[in-house]
Protein backbone atom coordinates (compact mmCIF):
# COMPACT_ATOMS: atom_id res chain seq x y z
CA UNK A 1 0.00 0.00 0.00
CA UNK A 2 1.09 3.62 -0.24
CA UNK A 3 2.40 4.97 3.08
CA UNK A 4 1.87 8.37 4.40
CA UNK A 5 5.62 9.26 3.33
CA UNK A 6 4.38 8.33 -0.38
CA UNK A 7 1.31 10.53 -0.02
CA UNK A 8 3.44 13.35 0.97
CA UNK A 9 5.41 13.34 -2.16
CA UNK A 10 2.51 12.58 -4.48
CA UNK A 11 1.24 15.59 -2.97
CA UNK A 12 4.26 17.14 -3.13
CA UNK A 13 4.32 16.63 -6.56
CA UNK A 14 1.20 17.84 -7.96
CA UNK A 15 2.13 21.06 -6.15
CA UNK A 16 5.30 21.62 -7.99
CA UNK A 17 3.90 20.59 -11.22
CA UNK A 18 1.09 23.14 -10.57
CA UNK A 19 3.18 26.11 -9.66
CA UNK A 20 5.14 25.42 -12.50
CA UNK A 21 2.87 25.00 -14.89
CA UNK A 22 1.27 28.43 -14.00
CA UNK A 23 4.75 29.76 -14.00
CA UNK A 24 5.61 28.19 -17.55
CA UNK A 25 2.57 29.42 -18.73
CA UNK A 26 2.72 33.39 -17.86
CA UNK A 27 5.96 33.83 -18.89
CA UNK A 28 5.79 30.77 -22.07
CA UNK A 29 2.58 32.94 -23.81
CA UNK A 30 3.77 36.08 -23.88
CA UNK A 31 7.20 34.26 -25.67
CA UNK A 32 5.06 31.77 -27.55
CA UNK A 33 3.37 34.82 -29.35
CA UNK A 34 6.71 36.44 -29.69
CA UNK A 35 8.06 33.79 -31.37
CA UNK A 36 4.63 33.15 -33.66
CA UNK A 37 4.64 36.90 -35.07
CA UNK A 38 7.93 37.66 -35.11
CA UNK A 39 10.50 38.47 -38.27
CA UNK A 40 13.68 39.10 -35.96
CA UNK A 41 16.59 37.25 -36.95
CA UNK A 42 16.78 36.00 -33.47
CA UNK A 43 13.65 34.07 -33.70
CA UNK A 44 15.91 30.81 -34.64
CA UNK A 45 18.53 31.31 -31.50
CA UNK A 46 15.49 31.78 -29.00
CA UNK A 47 13.88 28.86 -30.49
CA UNK A 48 16.68 26.95 -29.98
CA UNK A 49 17.13 28.07 -26.51
CA UNK A 50 13.31 26.80 -25.50
CA UNK A 51 13.63 23.51 -27.36
CA UNK A 52 16.89 22.74 -25.72
CA UNK A 53 15.85 21.12 -22.31
CA UNK A 54 14.21 18.69 -24.78
CA UNK A 55 17.63 16.95 -26.28
CA UNK A 56 19.44 17.59 -23.14
CA UNK A 57 20.34 15.09 -20.78
CA UNK A 58 18.28 16.30 -17.81
CA UNK A 59 21.59 15.36 -15.68
CA UNK A 60 23.07 18.35 -18.04
CA UNK A 61 20.64 20.34 -17.21
CA UNK A 62 20.26 19.54 -13.78
CA UNK A 63 24.27 20.04 -12.64
CA UNK A 64 24.58 23.08 -14.58
CA UNK A 65 21.42 24.64 -12.40
CA UNK A 66 23.35 23.62 -9.49
CA UNK A 67 26.48 24.97 -10.27
CA UNK A 68 25.02 28.38 -11.66
CA UNK A 69 22.09 29.05 -8.68
CA UNK A 70 24.35 28.05 -5.67
CA UNK A 71 26.31 30.14 -3.64
CA UNK A 72 29.27 30.62 -6.10
CA UNK A 73 26.92 30.36 -9.47
CA UNK A 74 25.85 33.84 -11.22
CA UNK A 75 21.98 33.06 -10.63
CA UNK A 76 23.16 32.14 -6.87
CA UNK A 77 24.77 35.68 -6.29
CA UNK A 78 21.81 37.22 -7.59
CA UNK A 79 19.15 35.28 -5.52
CA UNK A 80 21.49 36.26 -2.61
CA UNK A 81 21.73 39.63 -3.70
CA UNK A 82 17.90 39.52 -3.98
CA UNK A 83 18.28 37.95 -0.16
CA UNK A 84 16.41 35.17 -1.71
CA UNK A 85 19.46 32.73 -0.47
CA UNK A 86 20.43 30.11 -3.03
CA UNK A 87 17.81 28.29 -4.83
CA UNK A 88 18.90 24.67 -4.72
CA UNK A 89 17.77 22.29 -1.98
CA UNK A 90 14.28 24.74 -1.68
CA UNK A 91 10.90 24.39 -3.40
CA UNK A 92 11.26 27.58 -5.32
CA UNK A 93 14.55 25.96 -6.66
CA UNK A 94 12.56 23.30 -7.47
CA UNK A 95 9.97 25.28 -9.59
CA UNK A 96 12.55 27.65 -11.55
CA UNK A 97 14.46 24.12 -12.74
CA UNK A 98 11.02 22.00 -13.38
CA UNK A 99 9.48 25.13 -15.32
CA UNK A 100 12.99 25.55 -17.10
CA UNK A 101 13.02 21.61 -18.03
CA UNK A 102 9.41 21.54 -19.50
CA UNK A 103 9.25 24.90 -20.70
CA UNK A 104 9.48 23.30 -24.84
CA UNK A 105 6.13 21.59 -23.74
CA UNK A 106 4.47 25.02 -22.84
CA UNK A 107 5.81 26.96 -25.74
CA UNK A 108 5.52 24.70 -28.42
CA UNK A 109 2.07 24.13 -28.86
CA UNK A 110 0.89 27.62 -27.74
CA UNK A 111 3.55 28.62 -30.51
CA UNK A 112 1.81 26.54 -33.25
CA UNK A 113 -1.67 27.48 -31.93
CA UNK A 114 -0.68 31.51 -32.59
CA UNK A 115 1.33 30.82 -35.46
CA UNK A 116 -2.13 28.92 -37.46
CA UNK A 117 -4.18 31.74 -36.28
CA UNK A 118 -2.72 33.65 -39.02
CA UNK A 119 -2.91 37.39 -39.16
CA UNK A 120 -6.44 37.83 -40.67
CA UNK A 121 -8.70 37.34 -37.02
CA UNK A 122 -6.74 39.90 -35.95
CA UNK A 123 -6.63 42.48 -38.93
CA UNK A 124 -10.63 42.17 -38.45
CA UNK A 125 -10.65 42.60 -34.86
CA UNK A 126 -8.03 45.83 -35.07
CA UNK A 127 -10.85 47.07 -37.78
CA UNK A 128 -13.53 46.86 -34.80
CA UNK A 129 -11.21 49.16 -32.79
CA UNK A 130 -9.98 46.32 -30.20
CA UNK A 131 -6.92 47.39 -28.37
CA UNK A 132 -4.36 44.50 -28.68
CA UNK A 133 -4.49 43.07 -25.25
CA UNK A 134 -8.63 42.75 -26.13
CA UNK A 135 -7.71 41.62 -28.87
CA UNK A 136 -5.54 39.01 -27.24
CA UNK A 137 -7.87 37.67 -24.63
CA UNK A 138 -11.39 38.11 -26.92
CA UNK A 139 -9.89 36.79 -30.28
CA UNK A 140 -6.78 34.47 -29.63
CA UNK A 141 -7.09 33.49 -26.52
CA UNK A 142 -10.59 31.49 -27.62
CA UNK A 143 -8.94 30.61 -31.00
CA UNK A 144 -5.61 29.23 -29.09
CA UNK A 145 -7.86 27.30 -27.00
CA UNK A 146 -6.71 23.62 -27.68
CA UNK A 147 -2.99 24.99 -28.07
CA UNK A 148 -3.68 26.34 -24.06
CA UNK A 149 -5.16 23.07 -23.28
CA UNK A 150 -2.19 20.75 -24.39
CA UNK A 151 0.14 22.96 -23.58
CA UNK A 152 -1.24 22.98 -19.78
CA UNK A 153 -1.57 18.93 -19.75
CA UNK A 154 2.04 18.79 -21.59
CA UNK A 155 3.57 21.12 -19.42
CA UNK A 156 1.49 19.49 -16.02
CA UNK A 157 2.67 16.16 -16.53
CA UNK A 158 6.01 16.55 -17.96
CA UNK A 159 6.93 18.49 -14.62
CA UNK A 160 4.99 14.86 -12.61
CA UNK A 161 7.70 13.21 -14.69
CA UNK A 162 10.43 14.70 -14.26
CA UNK A 163 13.59 12.94 -12.68
CA UNK A 164 17.47 13.82 -13.50
CA UNK A 165 17.10 17.53 -12.64
CA UNK A 166 15.39 16.66 -9.15
CA UNK A 167 17.72 14.51 -8.05
CA UNK A 168 20.83 16.67 -9.14
CA UNK A 169 18.96 20.10 -7.59
CA UNK A 170 16.47 18.63 -4.61
CA UNK A 171 18.64 17.26 -1.82
CA UNK A 172 15.96 14.80 -1.40
CA UNK A 173 14.19 16.70 1.66
CA UNK A 174 10.22 15.15 3.12
CA UNK A 175 7.92 17.99 1.62
CA UNK A 176 10.20 20.43 0.14
CA UNK A 177 11.84 18.44 -2.83
CA UNK A 178 11.21 14.70 -2.66
CA UNK A 179 8.78 14.34 -5.02
CA UNK A 180 7.51 10.93 -6.49
CA UNK A 181 10.03 10.13 -9.01
CA UNK A 182 12.85 10.36 -6.76
CA UNK A 183 10.57 8.46 -4.17
CA UNK A 184 10.19 5.73 -6.67
CA UNK A 185 13.80 5.49 -7.21
CA UNK A 186 14.48 5.07 -3.34
CA UNK A 187 12.26 2.61 -3.44
CA UNK A 188 13.99 0.87 -5.69
CA UNK A 189 17.43 1.39 -4.52
CA UNK A 190 16.47 0.12 -1.32
CA UNK A 191 14.53 -3.10 -2.57
CA UNK A 192 11.78 -1.92 -1.65
CA UNK A 193 10.03 -3.12 -4.92
CA UNK A 194 6.32 -3.56 -2.69
CA UNK A 195 6.22 0.22 -2.53
CA UNK A 196 7.89 1.32 -5.53
CA UNK A 197 5.11 -0.64 -7.76
CA UNK A 198 2.69 1.09 -5.47
CA UNK A 199 4.20 4.42 -6.21
CA UNK A 200 4.99 3.16 -10.28
CA UNK A 201 1.58 2.11 -10.95
CA UNK A 202 -0.19 5.32 -9.85
CA UNK A 203 2.19 7.23 -12.38
CA UNK A 204 1.60 5.01 -15.04
CA UNK A 205 -2.26 5.32 -14.49
CA UNK A 206 -1.91 8.95 -14.17
CA UNK A 207 0.20 9.54 -17.38
CA UNK A 208 -1.71 7.09 -19.75
CA UNK A 209 -4.95 9.09 -18.28
CA UNK A 210 -3.30 12.32 -19.35
CA UNK A 211 -2.46 11.07 -22.67
CA UNK A 212 -6.11 9.57 -23.10
CA UNK A 213 -7.63 13.05 -22.34
CA UNK A 214 -5.31 14.55 -25.03
CA UNK A 215 -5.76 12.12 -27.84
CA UNK A 216 -9.89 11.38 -27.01
CA UNK A 217 -11.52 14.84 -25.51
CA UNK A 218 -9.16 16.70 -26.90
CA UNK A 219 -8.64 14.88 -30.27
CA UNK A 220 -5.25 16.62 -30.71
CA UNK A 221 -2.02 15.05 -33.13
CA UNK A 222 0.41 13.32 -31.14
CA UNK A 223 3.03 14.97 -29.09
CA UNK A 224 5.80 14.47 -31.84
CA UNK A 225 3.33 15.96 -34.43
CA UNK A 226 2.67 19.23 -32.39
CA UNK A 227 6.61 19.69 -31.40
CA UNK A 228 7.24 19.81 -35.12
CA UNK B 1 45.75 -28.21 -48.24
CA UNK B 2 43.90 -30.69 -47.21
CA UNK B 3 40.36 -30.17 -45.39
CA UNK B 4 42.18 -32.20 -42.34
CA UNK B 5 44.76 -29.78 -41.91
CA UNK B 6 42.92 -27.10 -42.48
CA UNK B 7 40.47 -28.15 -39.80
CA UNK B 8 43.19 -28.86 -37.58
CA UNK B 9 44.89 -25.49 -38.12
CA UNK B 10 41.69 -24.10 -37.20
CA UNK B 11 41.05 -26.52 -33.99
CA UNK B 12 44.70 -24.78 -33.43
CA UNK B 13 43.90 -21.52 -33.88
CA UNK B 14 40.40 -21.81 -31.61
CA UNK B 15 42.42 -23.20 -28.68
CA UNK B 16 45.35 -20.63 -29.32
CA UNK B 17 42.66 -18.11 -29.05
CA UNK B 18 40.95 -19.69 -26.42
CA UNK B 19 43.79 -19.89 -24.38
CA UNK B 20 44.79 -16.44 -25.09
CA UNK B 21 41.20 -15.21 -23.85
CA UNK B 22 41.95 -17.43 -20.46
CA UNK B 23 44.97 -15.47 -20.34
CA UNK B 24 43.78 -11.77 -20.81
CA UNK B 25 40.07 -11.26 -19.63
CA UNK B 26 38.22 -8.63 -18.69
CA UNK B 27 36.27 -8.22 -15.88
CA UNK B 28 33.29 -6.08 -15.10
CA UNK B 29 32.84 -4.69 -11.58
CA UNK B 30 30.21 -2.85 -10.07
CA UNK B 31 32.14 -0.44 -7.69
CA UNK B 32 30.61 2.02 -4.42
CA UNK B 33 30.85 4.93 -5.47
CA UNK B 34 32.79 5.76 -2.65
CA UNK B 35 36.04 3.75 -3.54
CA UNK B 36 36.06 5.22 -6.96
CA UNK B 37 39.06 6.96 -6.64
CA UNK B 38 41.16 4.09 -5.11
CA UNK B 39 39.58 1.06 -7.84
CA UNK B 40 40.65 3.03 -10.44
CA UNK B 41 44.15 3.01 -9.42
CA UNK B 42 44.39 -0.53 -7.77
CA UNK B 43 42.40 -1.30 -11.72
CA UNK B 44 45.48 -0.43 -13.36
CA UNK B 45 47.93 -1.93 -10.88
CA UNK B 46 45.90 -4.96 -11.81
CA UNK B 47 46.42 -4.53 -14.68
CA UNK B 48 50.14 -4.66 -15.26
CA UNK B 49 50.38 -7.49 -12.67
CA UNK B 50 48.22 -9.79 -14.30
CA UNK B 51 47.27 -8.70 -17.97
CA UNK B 52 43.63 -8.43 -17.42
CA UNK B 53 41.58 -5.78 -17.33
CA UNK B 54 38.81 -4.73 -15.13
CA UNK B 55 35.85 -2.92 -16.71
CA UNK B 56 35.05 -0.36 -13.66
CA UNK B 57 31.22 1.09 -13.00
CA UNK B 58 30.46 3.34 -10.59
CA UNK B 59 27.26 3.92 -8.33
CA UNK B 60 25.53 3.07 -5.24
CA UNK B 61 24.89 -0.21 -4.09
CA UNK B 62 21.88 -0.55 -3.71
CA UNK B 63 21.27 0.17 -7.41
CA UNK B 64 23.76 -2.06 -8.19
CA UNK B 65 22.18 -4.87 -5.93
CA UNK B 66 18.97 -4.19 -7.66
CA UNK B 67 20.28 -4.62 -11.12
CA UNK B 68 21.71 -7.25 -10.58
CA UNK B 69 18.44 -9.03 -9.11
CA UNK B 70 17.10 -8.55 -12.47
CA UNK B 71 19.81 -9.93 -14.41
CA UNK B 72 22.49 -7.36 -14.34
CA UNK B 73 25.93 -7.92 -16.32
CA UNK B 74 28.45 -7.67 -13.40
CA UNK B 75 31.00 -10.24 -12.69
CA UNK B 76 32.38 -8.50 -9.07
CA UNK B 77 30.35 -6.47 -7.10
CA UNK B 78 32.61 -3.90 -4.55
CA UNK B 79 29.56 -3.33 -2.23
CA UNK B 80 30.15 -0.04 0.35
CA UNK B 81 28.24 -2.70 2.98
CA UNK B 82 27.86 -6.25 3.78
CA UNK B 83 24.02 -6.69 3.01
CA UNK B 84 24.37 -6.52 -0.32
CA UNK B 85 26.79 -9.11 -1.22
CA UNK B 86 24.69 -11.39 1.85
CA UNK B 87 21.43 -11.08 0.08
CA UNK B 88 22.70 -11.48 -3.47
CA UNK B 89 24.13 -14.73 -2.01
CA UNK B 90 21.10 -15.59 -0.40
CA UNK B 91 19.74 -15.30 -3.25
CA UNK B 92 21.74 -17.14 -5.02
CA UNK B 93 23.19 -14.83 -7.95
CA UNK B 94 26.59 -14.77 -5.97
CA UNK B 95 29.12 -18.01 -5.24
CA UNK B 96 28.98 -18.80 -1.43
CA UNK B 97 31.63 -18.02 0.51
CA UNK B 98 33.57 -15.76 -2.01
CA UNK B 99 32.52 -13.03 0.29
CA UNK B 100 34.82 -11.06 2.10
CA UNK B 101 36.02 -7.19 3.44
CA UNK B 102 38.52 -5.51 1.27
CA UNK B 103 38.03 -1.76 3.19
CA UNK B 104 36.65 -0.40 6.45
CA UNK B 105 35.19 2.99 5.29
CA UNK B 106 36.06 6.19 7.41
CA UNK B 107 33.75 9.09 7.74
CA UNK B 108 34.59 12.61 7.38
CA UNK B 109 32.78 15.81 7.71
CA UNK B 110 33.82 18.13 5.03
CA UNK B 111 33.60 21.96 3.57
CA UNK B 112 34.80 23.07 0.27
CA UNK B 113 35.98 26.41 2.17
CA UNK B 114 38.91 26.80 4.29
CA UNK B 115 38.81 26.81 7.55
CA UNK B 116 35.21 26.40 7.81
CA UNK B 117 35.48 22.59 9.50
CA UNK B 118 37.74 22.50 12.90
CA UNK B 119 39.45 19.52 13.23
CA UNK B 120 37.05 18.46 16.21
CA UNK B 121 34.10 19.09 14.43
CA UNK B 122 32.62 21.82 16.98
CA UNK B 123 30.90 23.33 13.84
CA UNK B 124 28.02 20.93 14.72
CA UNK B 125 27.35 22.26 17.61
CA UNK B 126 27.93 26.15 17.28
CA UNK B 127 25.67 25.85 14.20
CA UNK B 128 25.34 28.75 11.55
CA UNK B 129 24.83 26.54 8.74
CA UNK B 130 21.81 26.53 6.61
CA UNK B 131 22.37 23.14 5.19
CA UNK B 132 23.96 19.57 6.31
CA UNK B 133 25.13 17.29 3.47
CA UNK B 134 25.05 13.47 4.05
CA UNK B 135 23.84 10.59 2.48
CA UNK B 136 20.45 8.39 2.11
CA UNK B 137 20.66 6.18 5.51
CA UNK B 138 17.96 4.39 3.77
CA UNK B 139 20.65 3.45 0.60
CA UNK B 140 24.12 4.48 1.95
CA UNK B 141 26.39 2.96 5.21
CA UNK B 142 27.73 6.20 4.96
CA UNK B 143 24.61 7.94 5.52
CA UNK B 144 24.03 5.48 8.11
CA UNK B 145 27.32 6.04 9.79
CA UNK B 146 26.80 10.04 9.57
CA UNK B 147 23.20 9.45 11.65
CA UNK B 148 24.64 7.13 14.32
CA UNK B 149 27.60 10.17 14.82
CA UNK B 150 25.24 12.67 15.26
CA UNK B 151 22.60 10.42 17.38
CA UNK B 152 25.99 10.39 19.52
CA UNK B 153 26.43 14.62 20.19
CA UNK B 154 22.73 14.37 20.79
CA UNK B 155 22.66 16.69 17.54
CA UNK B 156 20.26 14.63 15.32
CA UNK B 157 17.04 16.47 16.51
CA UNK B 158 18.68 19.69 16.07
CA UNK B 159 20.39 19.20 12.73
CA UNK B 160 17.38 16.79 10.98
CA UNK B 161 15.82 20.03 9.40
CA UNK B 162 18.98 21.21 7.70
CA UNK B 163 19.30 17.42 5.89
CA UNK B 164 19.71 17.52 1.85
CA UNK B 165 20.68 14.12 1.32
CA UNK B 166 22.32 12.82 -1.70
CA UNK B 167 21.63 9.57 -3.59
CA UNK B 168 24.88 7.86 -3.09
CA UNK B 169 27.92 9.38 -1.72
CA UNK B 170 29.18 10.79 -4.71
CA UNK B 171 26.41 13.03 -5.20
CA UNK B 172 26.31 14.10 -1.33
CA UNK B 173 29.99 15.33 -2.03
CA UNK B 174 29.02 16.73 -5.20
CA UNK B 175 26.14 18.63 -3.36
CA UNK B 176 29.64 20.36 -0.52
CA UNK B 177 32.00 21.19 -3.55
CA UNK B 178 29.29 23.26 -5.49
CA UNK B 179 29.17 25.27 -1.96
CA UNK B 180 25.28 24.79 -1.94
CA UNK B 181 25.81 22.82 1.41
CA UNK B 182 27.84 24.54 3.07
CA UNK B 183 28.97 21.36 4.82
CA UNK B 184 28.42 17.61 4.73
CA UNK B 185 29.29 14.04 5.79
CA UNK B 186 31.46 12.54 2.88
CA UNK B 187 33.75 9.44 2.54
CA UNK B 188 37.10 10.21 3.72
CA UNK B 189 38.46 8.79 0.56
CA UNK B 190 37.09 11.44 -1.52
CA UNK B 191 39.03 14.30 -0.15
CA UNK B 192 41.71 12.60 0.87
CA UNK B 193 45.33 13.16 -0.91
CA UNK B 194 48.75 11.85 0.89
CA UNK B 195 47.00 11.02 4.19
CA UNK B 196 46.06 14.91 4.54
CA UNK B 197 42.27 16.70 4.23
CA UNK B 198 43.28 17.96 0.39
CA UNK B 199 41.21 21.16 -0.09
CA UNK B 200 38.32 23.03 1.89
CA UNK B 201 37.98 21.98 5.75
CA UNK B 202 37.49 18.59 7.33
CA UNK B 203 36.99 16.69 10.33
CA UNK B 204 38.03 13.14 10.29
CA UNK B 205 35.15 11.46 12.65
CA UNK B 206 36.70 9.18 14.88
CA UNK B 207 36.16 5.58 13.99
CA UNK B 208 34.71 4.85 17.38
CA UNK B 209 31.54 7.25 17.11
CA UNK B 210 30.36 4.87 14.00
CA UNK B 211 30.13 1.17 13.50
CA UNK B 212 32.83 0.21 10.84
CA UNK B 213 32.07 0.15 7.74
CA UNK B 214 32.75 -2.84 6.42
CA UNK B 215 33.06 -2.88 2.74
CA UNK B 216 32.63 -6.25 1.33
CA UNK B 217 33.18 -7.64 -2.26
CA UNK B 218 31.56 -10.60 -3.59
CA UNK B 219 32.11 -12.95 -6.51
CA UNK B 220 29.01 -13.34 -8.51
CA UNK B 221 28.04 -16.38 -10.73
CA UNK B 222 28.30 -14.41 -14.14
CA UNK B 223 31.84 -13.81 -13.16
CA UNK B 224 33.07 -17.72 -11.89
CA UNK B 225 33.61 -18.83 -15.64
CA UNK B 226 35.49 -15.61 -15.97
CA UNK B 227 39.44 -16.41 -14.70
CA UNK B 228 39.78 -12.13 -14.67
CA UNK B 229 37.06 -12.11 -11.63
CA UNK B 230 38.43 -13.92 -9.22
CA UNK B 231 41.86 -12.96 -10.12
CA UNK B 232 40.79 -9.45 -9.48
CA UNK B 233 39.17 -10.82 -5.72
CA UNK B 234 42.67 -12.25 -4.80
CA UNK B 235 44.46 -9.14 -6.02
CA UNK B 236 42.74 -7.22 -3.86
CA UNK B 237 44.30 -8.40 -0.89
CA UNK B 238 47.67 -7.76 -2.06
CA UNK B 239 49.88 -5.83 -0.64
CA UNK B 240 49.96 -3.00 -3.50
CA UNK B 241 46.28 -3.20 -3.39
CA UNK B 242 46.38 -2.66 0.25
CA UNK B 243 48.86 0.01 -0.22
CA UNK B 244 46.31 2.10 -2.61
CA UNK B 245 43.46 1.48 -0.17
CA UNK B 246 45.38 2.77 2.81
CA UNK B 247 46.61 5.74 1.04
CA UNK B 248 42.47 6.60 0.70
CA UNK B 249 42.61 7.05 4.35
CA UNK B 250 40.11 3.41 4.77
CA UNK B 251 41.26 0.97 7.44
CA UNK B 252 42.49 -2.50 6.25
CA UNK B 253 40.37 -5.37 7.20
CA UNK B 254 41.99 -7.46 10.07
Amino acid sequence: MLTSADLDTLLLTLKVAGISTSVMLLLGTPLAWWLARTRSAWKGVINAVVALPLVLPPTVLGFYLLVLMGPAGVIGKFTNWLGLGALPFTFAGLVVASALYSMPFVVQPLQAAFTTIGQQPLEAAATLRASPLDTFFSVVMPLAKPGFLTAIILGFSHTVGEFGVVLMVGGNIPDKTRVVSVQIYNHVEALEYNEAHWLAGCLLVFSFAVLLTLYTVLKTQPVAHQLK
Amino acid sequence: MSLNTFFRAFMALALLLYVQNGWAATVLVAVAANFSKPMTEIAEEFEKATGHSANLSFGSTGKFVSQLENGGPFEVLMSADEKGPRKLVEDGLAVPNSQFTYALGKLALWSATPGYVDDQGKILTTGGFKHLALADPKLAPYGTAAIEVLKKLELFKKLEPLFVQGENIAQTYQFVSTANAELGFVALSQVIDNGKIAKGSGWIVPSEDYAPIRQAAVLLKKGAENPAAPALLDFLKSAPALAIIKKYGYDLPK
